[in-house]
């Protein structure tokens, strides 16, 4: 199955600072194992919201809001998509990250429909 | 001695949490079990392979190996429901199954002084007693060493598939045989048999050099194709496809990919499977009915898994030299996921393409296809010709898609009855259903045709 893990990474998703050199040390090394046991098959960070902009739709209407957000425990600051065989499995992998704060959405993809 | 042990555990994962220990009423502690069973089976997963390759190395055969790593699975089963997963499972499973690979070599070192031998193992016995740095060192090499003990030419194929998916992919016994629909007790024997045929030849557990590499690693990409293919296109039962397999043998090859990433065929091999399984999704109808190729609507094939192939195919290419069978077969696979409409597709490339994959592997399979390329880019008549010369063939005598691609040829060629003719005998020689029922249905069409004629 496929899984999407959603990164809310409460107020370092809007950080302006960038983690240390030894966080993102962690967190490649983290990556690697993922990519060498065939688990990554996508993976992004995003720009703080103050870039980013949201569209309301009401009927025909459409608003658009500029960023940045202020639900800042909900911003997702990046993604990954695993193959994994099970929730299980995602979960066990995520618990293994090198985060000190935030939480991590897992949800699984919709595929095969009609199989 | 050690026989009991792994006769009681081999089927540890399968027995799901001990129900009954627990009280009728769900309790807690029944809950937190259960969670406890579900971490442990998703960690043997993620954690198997490295554990089985890492014991292997220090004690020489991937039997005892197994052996090990499943006791110590065992005593996680036992310990964690209690006392909660530690907070390093994976060092936790390694460093008990450590001790318990020591225990192993200090009883074979005594018993090897009482019969006054040296010899190999005695050596290798001295070797692992310094296990602490031995297991921790790098693991790539141990999981490439894994990967081609277990794919080993020594063994059936059958076995190799078996034995890879159960080392390699952390697959129960259970979950295998499902995936390749035979009973449980075929594949357990399987994995018995190709231990023994592996201890019996003395098989070490090593990565092969130089020309035995290429040999070797050709049937490491073989056994994971063959995985692969199992599940893109069941050879039995009512399922067309089976995704599962086919993402078991995607997650070999990429973790392959990673262990070996100087080897272009592992490239082209993960290429091919990325592409082909772009179309998984397209490849079934509603009804579960198989819909091929330029049939199918390609804003269902997957974009990301296009990509992936694509850039998989290009690390193959970057690595220098002509391409070999596998990445071939991406190119070609290519040629259709690049072709925005079924007309787009360049055709006379494919014929090119298959050209070069005759060259290197020739096979009547592999001619077949060529013939399909043949009669797309010159006109079907030149393509059964090239079919027709394959009817002597003896491998192809009850390949269902060779009466199917004929029959599709001679329809095209208005030749009607002839057409029907050749796909009654497909639906025949096939044992999946869907694919049966899908070659009716046009040896029915066909008959309509000759009515309307």
């Amino acid at each position: 199955m496929r899984v999407l893990i959603m990164a809310k990474e409460g107020n370092q998703s809007e950080a302006a600072t960038p983690p240390t050199p030894e966080a993102m040390a962690e967190y490649q090394k983290f990556d690697q194992e993922l990519v060498k046991a065939g688990v990554v098959l996508e993976a992004g960070r995003l720009h703080p919201s103050s870039q980013g902009k949201r569209v309301r739709f009401d009927g025909k209407k459409r608003t658009v809001i500029d960023g940045p957000f202020t639900e800042t425990k909900e911003l997702v600051a990046g993604y990954w998509l695993w193959q994994v065989r099970s929730i299980d499995e995602a979960l066990e992998w995520l618990k293994r990250a090198p985060y000190d704060g935030g939480t991590f959405e897992i949800r699984e993809v919709v595929e095969y429909e009609g199989m | 001695m050690r026989s009991s042990s792994t006769r009681a555990c081999d089927g540890a994962l399968a027995i799901g949490p001990r129900t009954g220990d627990a009280p009728a009423r769900p309790g807690r502690r029944e809950t937190a079990a259960t969670e406890a069973h579900r971490a442990i089976e998703a960690i043997w997963r993620i954690e198997s392979a490295r554990l089985i390759a890492g014991l292997a190395r220090v004690v020489g055969d991937i039997g005892t190996a197994e052996e090990l790593a499943q006791d110590a699975l065992v005593a996680a089963l036992e310990q964690w429901p209690a006392a909660g997963v530690p907070e390093r499972p994976g060092a936790w499973l390694m460093g008990t199954a450590k001790h318990l690979a020591i225990d192993l070599i200090r009883r074979r070192k005594t018993l090897e002084r009482k019969h006054e031998e040296i010899g190999r193992d005695v050596e290798r016995a001295q070797e692992g007693l310094d296990l602490d740095t031995a297991i921790d060192d790098e693991v790539g090499d141990d999981l490439l060493g894994l990967i081609f003990t277990a794919c080993h030419p020594v063994l059936s194929k059958d076995a190799r598939v078996a034995l890879t998916l159960r080392v390699l992919g952390g697959l129960t016994t259970e979950e295998i045989a499902r995936g390749f629909l035979v009973p449980v007790s075929t594949i357990a024997q399987r994995i018995v048999r190709a231990r023994r045929t592996l201890a019996e030849a003395h098989v070490r557990f090593e990565v092969p050099g130089g020309a035995e590499r290429v040999a070797r690693l050709a049937s490491v990409l073989e056994v994971i194709y063959l995985i692969f293919n199992e599940g893109y296109s069941a050879t039995a039962g009512k399922d067309w496809v089976r995704p599962a397999l086919c993402e078991d043998a995607l997650r070999l090859g990429r973790i392959l990919a990673e262990l070996a990433p100087a080897e272009p065929e592992v490239h082209g091999l993960v290429a091919l499977m990325e592409i082909q399984a772009s179309r998984l999704g397209a490849r079934v109808g509603p009804s579960g009915e198989p819909v091929l190729l330029l049939d199918q609507d390609r804003a269902r094939w997957d974009r990301l898994l296009i990509r992936r192939g694509l850039a998989a195919l290009e690390r193959a290419e970057r690595l220098g030299g002509a391409l070999g069978p596998y990445a071939l077969q991406a190119a070609i696979a290519a040629c259709h996921a690049r072709a925005p409409t079924a007309a787009d597709t360049d055709w006379r490339r494919i014929v090119a393409l298959y050209d070069a994959v005759v060259q290197l592997a020739p096979s009547p399979v592999v001619e077949l296809n060529r013939a399909v390329a043949v009669g797309m880019a010159f006109g079907p008549a030149a393509g059964l010709e090239l079919a027709d010369a394959l009817v002597a063939e003896p491998s192809l005598k009850s390949y269902h898609l060779l009466p199917a691609v004929r029959g599709d040829l001679l329809r095209k060629l208005g030749r009607s009855e002839e057409a029907r003719a050749e796909f009654e005998r497909g639906a025949s020689l096939t044992e999946n259903l869907r694919e049966r029922e899908l070659m009716q249905r046009r040896a029915a069409e066909c008959a309509a045709d000759g009515m309307a004629g």
